[in-house]
């Protein structure tokens, strides 16, 4: 997807008339698709993503659930969440792959100070620039969705990529191949909206979940991984918040009130300077008697004796 | 302050007079003893070091290059926290040793109300009010106990974020910064009156003492506390003393041109 036009059609030999299709352009932002109504929590795209990403196998966590680990980490960017709930008096057992939103606004890029530590491609991937960060862990806190881990050895942050490197060869991301139930889609964003809300149509219409929905949160701009629930009106059963928001002050703060802070201090230094070499120091006094009034500048002098 | 704190100062400092030395000169007295001034500058350094790793997370685009320094932005960002424990757990040390005569006095209001004076230098020798300590060095002293404040709890706020909220590691950044930058406006005038703008005073946080033609002219009530005379007399004085040897240099001058003419 770097250049969405390489493998559009310009010629066709012996083609009588015009090129169908010609000057057709996709659009570009892609989108992660999760139906966690159809997932079976198998992890199988848990396993991929530590294989693609070549991280290490890490010692996994038991806490009486399904669960590989309490939370994602540093380097295990994709964890199904698994969630006993209760509907209509039956057990409901939720599981949700959890891994970095992509979000359009995202609240990881708003929050880091950092020249380039963190940037958005026009695709929609937000992706880490290790080499940039300086490992303040201020996109921790900006991230809705506690995403970002800081790594103890290297002092820096890490998250899911969305396999960027696989998406800019126009591979699907790595989770996405190894599914084997279909849960997981990958495309553009307009195409993965429009399944989803007939997944979700069909949920509400076909299988009794009256409130089933296209989780797309639209209080950060819509995310570039989007989820069918059972219960749109209440995410927070699958570990979702309903309303994801960045702090405001991280905008305005970085943009506006940081630098005025910083230009008051240049300011500041610009005073106490020119204070300096206009109204001169505070000499201990008595201090030495200034040059008499006619000695004061022999050029003047001179100039006041000529007629 | 209480007793015990009383005592503690007074046993740091001589203690610390035990291994430095103060010496005071014919015409100085002594301001700053060993104690304060190994206080002062270990306050100054940490301080100093906190400030610039501070702004190389501050803001990375414009203050990078001062990373390298603490090794690298992530380096920067492991140290910067100690930094600021080291200078907070310094000046505790300095605020105990400073309460007493940072005290606000109504001398203080009034010294305020001068500033405008003062920084026009209106009058040469302060009012004979003005103690150990002007009410701007006060407010500046109280303004770091409340940014040392600030920062000790936004910091460990931050350092700690696993255990507390988004929105309050949000907030603290802010405070953090505000702190800072309070701070920051107080440093600049602090290092500007300290050193150029008020010749001796930095002599006196390196070697302790001042003349007392300063400590007349800056600190008359602290001049009279000292040495039991009238600052305003001792002023004038030396004022007289220094006209008597103005005009015997000068007639020296003129006997020696009028002989070197013959």
């Amino acid at each position: 997807m770097s250049n969405p036009q390489t493998f559009q059609i310009q010629e066709i030999s012996a083609h009588p008339g015009p090129v169908p299709g010609a000057g057709t352009r996709r659009e570009e932002e892609v989108c992660k698709y999760i139906d966690v109504t159809t997932c079976i929590g198998c992890k199988a795209c848990e396993v991929a993503c530590v294989e693609w990403n070549d991280h290490p196998f890490r010692e996994t966590t038991f806490d009486d659930t399904y669960q590989t680990m309490p939370s994602t980490e540093w380097n295990y960017w994709n964890l199904i969440k698994f969630a006993e709930d209760e509907r209509d008096g039956n057990l409901m057992w939720l599981m949700r792959k959890d891994q970095c939103m992509h979000c359009e606004d995202p609240g990881c890029l708003r929050a880091c100070p950092a020249d380039g530590a963190i940037i958005k491609y026009e695709n929609g991937i937000v992706d880490f620039q290790q080499e940039n960060c300086i490992g303040c862990g201020y996109c921790i806190s900006g991230c809705p969705f506690d995403i970002p881990k800081f790594n103890e050895k290297t002092k820096k942050v890490y998250k899911c990529t969305l396999c960027s490197d696989r998406v800019g060869q126009g591979l699907e991301p790595a989770c996405i191949k190894a599914c084997p139930t279909g849960c997981l889609h990958f495309g553009t964003k307009s195409d993965m909206v429009q399944i989803a809300g007939l997944r979700a149509k069909q949920l509400r219409d076909v299988s009794g979940f009256a409130n089933a929905g296209v989780y797309d949160p639209s209080s950060i701009g819509g995310t570039h991984v989007i989820y069918t629930l059972h219960d749109i009106n209440t995410p927070e059963r699958y570990g979702l918040p309903k309303h994801p928001l960045i702090p405001p002050s991280y905008t305005y703060w970085k943009w506006t009130a940081k630098p005025i802070g910083l230009l008051m201090a240049g300011l500041g230094l610009l005073a106490v300077f020119f204070h300096r070499v206009s109204v001169g120091p505070r000499l201990p006094q008595p201090e030495d008697p200034p040059v008499v009034e006619e000695n004061r500048d022999p050029v003047e002098g001179k100039r006041k004796e000529q007629p | 302050m209480s007793a015990s704190v009383d005592r503690f100062d007074e046993r740091a400092r001589r203690e610390a007079d035990r291994f430095g030395e103060t010496t005071v000169h014919r015409g100085e007295l002594l301001r700053h003893p060993v104690y304060t001034r190994v206080l002062h500058w270990l306050v100054a350094i940490s301080f100093v070091l906190a400030l610039l790793s501070g702004f190389a997370i501050y803001s990375p685009w414009l203050f990078r290059w001062l990373s390298p320094l603490f090794g690298g932005g992530p380096g920067t960002r492991v140290l910067h926290p100690w930094f600021g424990v080291a200078f907070d757990a310094f000046f505790f040390f300095q605020f105990l040793n400073w309460f007493a005569p940072m005290a606000w006095t109504s001398a203080d209001r009034r010294w305020l109300k001068r500033l405008k004076q003062y920084t026009t230098h209106t009058n040469r020798v302060e009012p004979e009010e003005v103690g150990f300590f002007n009410g701007g060095q006060k407010i500046y002293f109280w303004l770091i106990v409340l940014s040392g404040l600030l920062f000790l709890i936004t910091g460990l706020l931050m350092w700690f974020d696993d255990f507390v909220g988004r929105w309050i590691v949000a907030v603290s950044y802010v405070v953090h910064d505000l702190a800072a930058l309070l701070m920051l406006a107080g440093f600049i005038i602090h290092i500007y009156e300290g050193t150029s703008h008020q010749p001796g005073t930095l002599h006196s946080m390196i070697n302790g003492t001042v003349t007392e033609k300063w400590a007349w002219t800056h600190h008359p009530a602290w001049y009279r506390a000292v040495t039991g005379r009238d600052p305003q007399e001792a002023y004038e004085l030396e004022k007289r003393r220094q006209a008597e040897r103005e005009r015997a240099i000068a007639s020296w001058e003129r006997e020696q041109n009028a002989r070197e003419e013959s």
